[in-house]
């Protein structure tokens, strides 16, 4: 009891403390990798305060309800992560939140913000078969969902699972937003469709969907950290050598349109989590 | 403590929204010129946002005209508040060749009210630049929503 009332409060803090300033290293890793200098580190809390502290304009009421229900649906995802609860329904919540962005986006009539939202539904639909198929396969090694039972596993799940890691380095691409599958929206300064699904979030509300961006980053790296738990040495190179390779990837490609991403996703992707599972199967 | 955090954050990260009002592209291409590695203006925080929504500094290029003063009090009036205007080259600053022109209205500050004026023909991007950081000093005196909405121009007729 007394541990849940701590990791509760330490789960929400560490949510965008933690998620800020991997986003803030990540900028200035971006800008290193393009000879730039780049922000300091504190950048996308600057940016973020900055925000919050704007005039509110909104399009309609329920692009307000929507941010603050994304927002929500992510730190419970990363709360219940703290609490090393059932990694099913962790993902589920985390869907909820990201379904509401798009209805937030849907909810106004600017053409970049409907075509970004259904951008952002194509996503969905690429990345959420894999994180299922990646959990499925987490469960056939471990035989559980909850992630308490897969942090005690006796062995590191890489060795048994590494083409779902890499299944689920697919759905980080895309869950990140880092080229070539930032479709619907993208950090960098410019695209076509002007900021795409955040168009019309402005002032607290775009502050919010950033920190709801934040929470998921946590959580998805919280994700990576399982398939090398039996070290902390072993769940700190695992995810900042993954994460440095997005930032590369982000990096070295260019945008891919949607028919590509659906494609290349799903066949890569469903090919590599079949063939893990069979071999989990027969072995 | 609070009110000192909210105006370093704004200082820290002004977003810049661009727009071209007919200028022949050179002051264009010097703004672009300060966003490449060599002036690399992301070390301020400022990004380039290209959605007025989103944006803390309208820089402003080329003559106001009669077409494109309404776009230009559009993209001003979507800015939220606290917001900077910024002038950049002869042609904003005062119609510069093109002054007498039948279809000139004149500066950018016939349209909307300008807090910094940059010279230049074109300007250089450490000018452009500096005028951006002495925008930013203003944003120290710009305390809340106010300001800009009460301080529209007699010429404009929106």
């Amino acid at each position: 009891m007394i541990d849940t009332a701590v990791l509760i409060p330490t789960g929400l803090a560490v949510g965008p403390l933690l998620g800020g300033l991997v986003s803030g290293l990540d900028r200035i890793l971006t800008a290193r990798l393009q000879s730039r200098i780049g922000p300091p580190l504190w950048q996308p809390f600057y940016d973020v305060l900055k925000l919050w502290c704007k005039e509110k304009t909104v399009v309609n009421v329920w692009q307000a309800f929507c941010a603050y229900c994304y927002v929500a649906a992510a730190s419970i995802a990363v709360v219940l992560f703290f609490l090393q609860s059932d990694l099913l329904l962790i993902l589920f919540i985390q869907a909820v939140g990201a379904v509401f962005l798009v209805v937030g986006a849907l909810s106004s009539t600017s053409p970049f913000s409907q075509v970004g939202a259904h951008r952002e539904l194509l996503q969905i639909l690429s990345y959420e078969p894999l994180l299922i198929l990646v959990t499925m396969g987490v469960y056939l090694e471990t035989g559980s969902f909850r992630i308490a039972g897969i942090y005690s596993w006796h062995e590191p799940l890489l060795l048994k699972l590494p083409f779902l890691f890499m299944v689920l380095g697919y759905a980080l691409t895309i869950k990140l937003r880092k080229s070539p599958f930032d479709l619907s929206t993208s950090h960098h300064a410019h695209q076509e469709l002007v900021k795409g699904l955040l168009t019309d979030y402005s002032g607290s509300f775009l502050a919010l969907t950033e920190i709801g961006h934040w929470y998921e980053v946590v959580l998805l790296l919280g994700f990576c950290s399982l398939f090398w738990a039996t070290s902390w040495i072993g769940m700190a190179a695992i995810v900042v050598s993954t994460y440095f390779l997005e930032i590369l990837i982000d990096n070295v490609s260019a945008r891919l349109n949607w028919r590509w991403m659906l494609g290349y996703v799903w066949s890569m992707g469903l090919t590599l989590s079949l063939v893990n599972l069979i071999w989990l199967t027969i072995s | 403590m609070i009110k000192w955090l909210i105006e370093k954050s704004r200082i820290h990260s002004p977003w810049l929204l661009h727009y071209d009002c007919g200028s022949c592209n050179g002051c264009d291409i010097e703004i672009l010129a300060c966003l490449t590695p060599v002036y690399d203006i992301e070390r301020f925080g400022i990004i380039n946002v290209g959605n007025p929504m989103h944006a803390d500094l309208l820089l402003v290029t080329g003559t106001a005209n009669h077409r494109n003063r309404k776009v230009l009090r559009n993209l001003f009036d979507q800015m939220p508040a606290p917001k900077i205007v910024v002038a950049i080259g002869a042609c904003a600053l005062s119609g510069g060749i093109f002054r007498q022109a039948y279809n000139v209205v004149g500066g950018v500050d016939k349209v909307i009210p300008v807090d910094v004026y940059v010279p230049g023909c074109p300007a250089k991007p450490e000018a452009v630049i500096d005028g951006v950081v002495l925008g930013l000093q203003k944003f120290s005196q710009q305390r809340g929503a106010e300001n800009h909405h009460a301080a529209r121009c007699d010429h404009c007729q929106f």
